[in-house]
């Protein structure tokens, strides 16, 4: 199985990267080589295998029901790169505010 | 004695001094400037450390006044923390990670952080953004890779630089750069150190440990590093035992398993002859020490390296979709749309073989593939697991190669990815199934060292790092210095030489 120019187009846009153009043909072609690997999976009968996601026990352990977390938005908020009035900066997602007769 | 054994020995009885201790090893750091093993440096922070330990700090500490550098893979308080990223070029971590914490807790002393492979994605520790590190065991003119991912941390101890360092595994990061720069590398069960504060590649197969000169300062080492840990919800809760006691008492008579070298291994064109040759030699001196050797067949060894492939990169896409540009790490500059402040920063940040894991992992975990890829993969990973635990009903220890081959040649597979991913065929079982496993020096092939990986159940370190020390106290190997290096100082004349 093969995977399309369009195909890796896709799942760079879910995995939220941008592939130029020119690095595009080696990219396929890398996959290609990597998927064929894969297929020496198909090959074996797992249809009574329950798969294993995890090597240790899977169950989680519970805490203690104390405050543990202290307040550390300072240090924290130090490493990014745009913060004001203790909010993290993006770019804006909605283009105008609201029209006024939506906020009651 | 061990160096670290010896080094503790002059620190107790004060003919040595850490501060004089770390003079030494920061010089010899500096010599070894040309390998770019260290991509950053605390100098300042590790010279009060050694001034506060000759003044009594952690003076019951097992480790107080040694010596060592983290893989930059774990966060410290206050000094760069990279991954060996452009993303996280930036980041100084306001916590450590647990392993941090304990070694300094017991008196270690961190002089910078190791170069590695980007998050820990390669075997060659040419996928950095920092630049390519060197093995000291290559030359000008014919410059050899360390292994990966944590090649900065094996090269600063093959090159006698440091007595030790902390080094971290997800398919063979610990241990196929120990064998590839002829040091001793042990990577624990999955559980037994602290995961905590480690920058995630693939979080149900990363493990830290140690990378030393041989198994018993892997011993002291782990000791302090090993246990449980509550900031880490994988992290196993069983008691942790003496590692020097039970390589002191060494691990009585032991069945090897020898694994029959699967046909698959033709497509990396096979297992190198003189590496063949040094692991037959290793085994012979095994069976010297009264153990039986038994051939065994370790089902579908033939397909871990496909079933990890998968697993990995999927783990991988979904870690490292943390990095967004907004809270902290490499931010695009000005950008218009959310969604191209995600693209850009990440396209930015990441670099090649890091982007083309996050793609194999989004594509094998999208719709349509999940059931024919990751899902098959898990499936084929309790074949794997189960395949080990039946082996381990014959046999006490499996011994394999670490690596097909020596230390490749810088740039000689960078065109090729699957082929570097291939070379991993003896080591990814190993992290499927979650097991601890060891690499020691076993000899030179076209002078370069080969190692020898031994693999025991889970959480039975002890009995791997007894049979390695057995091992080398038969044998030299892992005191074979690089052409041009000499050994790590241990004694007062020798620290100002």
């Amino acid at each position: 199985m093969s995977i399309s120019a369009d195909a890796v187009r896709h799942i760079a846009q879910l995995s939220r990267l941008q592939i130029q153009q020119a690095a595009m043909p080696q990219l396929q072609q890398d996959l290609n080589a990597v998927l064929g690997l894969f297929e020496q999976l198909a090959a074996i009968d797992v249809s009574e295998v329950a798969p294993l996601f995890h090597p240790g026990d899977p169950s989680l352990r519970l805490r203690i029901d104390t405050v543990t977390e202290i307040d550390q938005r300072a240090a924290f908020q130090a490493l990014a790169a745009e913060v004001s009035a203790d909010l993290y900066l993006v770019p804006k997602v909605l283009e105008a505010p609201l029209p006024a007769a939506n906020n009651p | 004695m061990s160096v670290l054994q010896t080094l503790r020995a002059g620190l107790a009885d004060k003919s040595i001094t850490a501060s004089a201790l770390l003079d030494a090893a920061l010089a010899r750091v500096t010599e070894a400037t040309p390998l770019n093993a260290l991509i950053t440096e605390s100098f300042v922070q590790a010279r009060a450390a050694a001034t506060s330990i000759d003044a009594g700090a952690h003076a019951s500490g097992a480790l107080a006044g040694l010596p060592m550098a983290h893989k930059d893979v774990f966060c410290t308080n206050g000094v760069r923390t990279t991954s060996g990223s452009k993303m996280l070029g930036n980041f100084v971590p306001p916590y450590s990670a647990t392993i941090v914490q304990r070694l300094e807790q017991a008196g270690a002393i961190s002089l910078g952080k190791t170069n590695m492979d980007e998050f820990a994605m390669g075997s060659s520790t040419e996928h950095s953004a920092f630049g390519a590190c060197l093995n000291p065991w290559g030359s000008a003119t014919n410059k050899r890779v360390p292994g990966g991912s944590s090649g900065g941390s094996a090269a600063l101890v093959a090159a006698r630089a440091l007595p030790f360092t902390t080094a971290s595994d997800t398919g063979g990061s610990i241990r196929q750069p120990a064998a590839f720069c002829g040091v001793t590398g042990i990577k624990p069960s999955y559980g037994r150190v602290s995961r905590y504060g480690m920058i995630a590649y693939a979080s149900s197969l990363d493990q830290a440990g140690v990378i030393a000169e041989s198994a018993a300062d892997c011993a002291l080492v782990l000791q302090q590093m090993a246990g449980f840990d509550a900031l880490d919800s994988t992290s196993v809760d069983v008691e942790v035992p003496d590692y020097l006691a039970a390589i002191n008492a060494g691990p009585g008579k032991l069945r090897i398993g020898v694994p029959r070298l699967d046909p698959r291994m033709d497509q990396v064109g096979g297992v190198q002859a003189g590496v063949l040759a040094a692991i037959n030699q290793s085994l012979k001196l095994l069976e010297a020490q009264g153990h039986t050797l038994v051939d065994i067949d370790l089902k579908f060894s033939d397909v871990a390296v496909a079933a990890y492939y998968v697993i990995a990169p999927c783990e991988a896409s979904s870690n490292l979709s943390r990095f967004d540009g907004v809270r902290y790490g490499h931010r695009a500059e000005n950008c218009k749309t959310l969604v191209e402040l995600y693209e850009r920063s990440r396209s930015e940040g990441f670099g090649a073989e890091v982007q083309r894991r996050i793609l194999i992992g989004s594509y094998a975990l999208s719709a349509g593939y999940f059931d024919a890829y990751y899902l098959r993969a898990q499936k084929v990973r309790r074949l794997i697991a189960n395949a080990y635990a039946e082996a381990f009903t014959q046999v006490d220890v499996i011994a394999t190669p670490t690596a097909p081959t020596v230390a490749f040649g810088i740039g000689s597979t960078l065109q090729d990815p699957l082929a570097q991913y291939l070379a991993d065929v003896f080591t990814v079982g190993v992290n499927l199934a979650g097991l601890p496993a060891i690499s020691v020096p076993c000899g030179l092939s076209d002078d370069l060292p080969v190692g020898l990986q031994l693999i025991t159940p889970g959480f039975t370190e002890a009995k791997l790092l007894a049979l390695a020390h057995q091992y080398q106290q038969h044998s030299d190997f892992h005191r074979l210095l690089p052409p041009g290096y000499s050994a790590f100082p241990t004694t007062a004349k020798a620290l100002l030489s």
